[in-house]
């Protein structure tokens, strides 16, 4: 029979060799093998102190946005809501009051914005729904937590700092995946 | 008038050589634990313990604190009596092998009046190997007595295993031994140690006898390839199946300990024990040599455990039959050939 790689080999049944019997080379060779491997390099990443790059493409936990005056860009359409094949966004419009216009861009605004983490798919499809640009999902994961309270993440979560006020902060929390068309 | 005189002087020199001897075998047994699980890792491209302390060095003192914390267990259908004493008997057989081995010549201690020669060996018996083959053999009762007073199949089943284990291995590291006894004329410890300190070592003589010395000094051990009393995949966990607590940690302690002191005497009886090569040591002044010869004494054991170790995670376990086959049709025929062709050559050369 026609072999299907080239890398078979076929099993002898003959019986062992004298030398083959005595083990000892056998056991030296593997115990050289193992021995090797200790020069060979520990691929373990150290977790709490080095983390794992995530991929440029990674989806993450959702990030609110700002625009470049530091005011809020989400008008509360809900059209992110209506996208998310989990349904785990909800949210509460509100009206711009005057004298709130360095706050909110538009004359309507979300008064709540919650996402339920345990039901969110991390799909992105809220980032592709958002004719705003407010919404994208950023490059790190939900942390742990003892109650499931504890994973619907609200406005003051996922708000990203004031790049005005808060600068650093901003540029950290925004990450590379900032939606910039439109 | 004084019938008899008691030097105390040697009572307390006795006692400290005890007390440091014995606390260096449980530091070093701990750490060998610790040594075991890092030399695991390393040879797995793995990290091993690196949380307690720097590099994990405290991991020893974390897990015995864990070992203590535990709730002691006695089943109640077991005889508790024998269930207490197993444990204590295979701790008490571990330690009580080093009180034969000659750790160093001796120290010169000249100091607050006092002008000893103090022997850096407990005792120095003119049967120290004899001694040492007679406790060995007492280490086995400690897994079956253990495994019996569980009143469980498998440690049963496990302390049975231990037991035919021990005995045939026994017969040949006992026959490969008489060879070595041949040839040094002595069966004591010290006198073997200078033996070599004068010529070579004893593995240059004796390359084959050490071999199967090695390999049925892993099998007294318990180790892997031969750990079948304790084969976790077919008898659980075999004899220390019921123990808990600190009577669990004794019985691991114990195989660590003799491990220890089998590389020990494996230093000694072949590697010229506390002899440091290329150098003579009576050169030296008394105390300088005593303590290269201890350091030299630990470097070549912790060699040996670390080739006990090093085996252990390479080779797979032998099946039963393997085991015994290993043991009666090979390592004994091997044992008295080797034996005989020294008797023969010492003859030979005697004319």
């Amino acid at each position: 029979m026609q072999s299907l790689t080239k890398r078979s080999e076929s099993v002898e049944r003959k019986p062992m060799t004298w030398l083959e019997r005595m083990y000892l080379p056998g056991i030296f060779k593997g115990m050289a093998i193992t021995f090797s491997h200790m020069f060979t390099k520990t691929p373990t990443i150290n977790y709490p102190e080095q983390t794992r790059p995530f991929s440029k493409v990674f989806r993450g936990l959702h990030v609110l946005n700002r625009d470049e005056e530091g005011r809020e860009r989400c008008t509360a359409c809900g059209l992110c809501a209506v996208a998310c094949p989990a349904e785990a966004i909800t949210m509460e419009a509100a009206e711009r009051e005057p004298g709130e216009e360095k706050l909110y861009r538009e004359e309507k605004y979300a008064a709540k914005y919650e996402v339920n983490m345990l039901r969110c798919i991390f799909c992105g499809l809220c980032e592709e729904a958002c004719p705003k640009d407010a919404v994208y999902l950023s490059e790190t994961f939900a942390p742990a937590n003892y109650k499931r309270q504890g994973f619907i993440y609200g406005k003051e979560d996922l708000l990203i700092p004031n790049p005005l006020t808060d600068k650093e902060a901003y540029e950290k929390a925004k990450g590379e995946r900032e939606k910039t068309t439109s | 008038m004084v019938l008899l005189q008691i030097d105390f002087g040697i009572i307390i020199e006795k006692l400290v050589l005890i007390a440091a001897i014995i606390t260096g075998s449980l530091v070093i047994a701990m750490y060998a634990t610790y040594g075991e699980r890092k030399v695991a890792a390393v040879l797995q491209d793995r990290r091993g313990p690196n949380r307690a302390g720097p590099m994990g060095i405290l991991q020893p003192l974390a897990d015995g604190l864990k070992l203590f914390m535990k709730e002691e267990i006695i089943p109640n259908t077991s005889n508790k009596f024998l269930f207490i004493m197993g444990p204590s008997l295979a701790m008490l057989t571990a330690m009580m092998t080093s009180a034969v081995i000659p750790w160093g010549n001796e120290i010169h201690i000249n100091m607050l009046g006092i002008d000893r020669h103090v022997s850096l060996q407990i005792a120095d018996i003119n049967i120290g190997v004899l001694f040492i083959f007679g406790v060995v053999s007492m280490g086995v009762y400690g897994i079956m007595i253990g495994g019996w007073a569980s009143n469980n199949k498998f440690s049963l089943m496990a302390a049975m295993r231990g037991a035919s284990q021990v005995i045939s291995y026994e017969l040949a590291m006992g026959i490969s031994l008489i060879a070595l006894l041949m040839l040094t004329g002595t069966l004591s410890m010290k006198t073997i140690v200078e033996q070599q300190m004068a010529g070579n070592w004893n593995i240059f003589y004796q390359p084959l006898g050490f071999l199967i010395f090695l390999i049925c000094a892993f099998a007294e051990c318990n180790r892997a390839p031969f750990d079948l009393p304790e084969a976790e995949n077919e008898l659980n966990f075999g004899y220390h199946q019921e123990y808990s607590s600190m009577k669990l940690g004794f019985y691991l302690f114990a195989e660590y300990i003799n491990m220890f002191i089998s590389s020990v005497i494996m230093a000694t009886l072949f590697f010229g024990g506390y002899d440091v090569p290329f150098i003579d040591e009576s050169t030296l002044s008394v105390n300088v040599a005593a303590l290269i010869g201890i350091i030299s004494l630990l470097i070549k054991t912790v060699i040996f455990i670390f080739i006990f170790m090093w085996v252990r995670w390479t080779l797979p376990r032998f099946r039963y039959d393997q085991l015994m086959n290993l043991g009666w049709k090979n390592l004994i025929p091997l044992a008295l050939f080797n034996m005989f062709v020294t008797g023969a050559v010492i003859l030979w050369r005697q004319g």
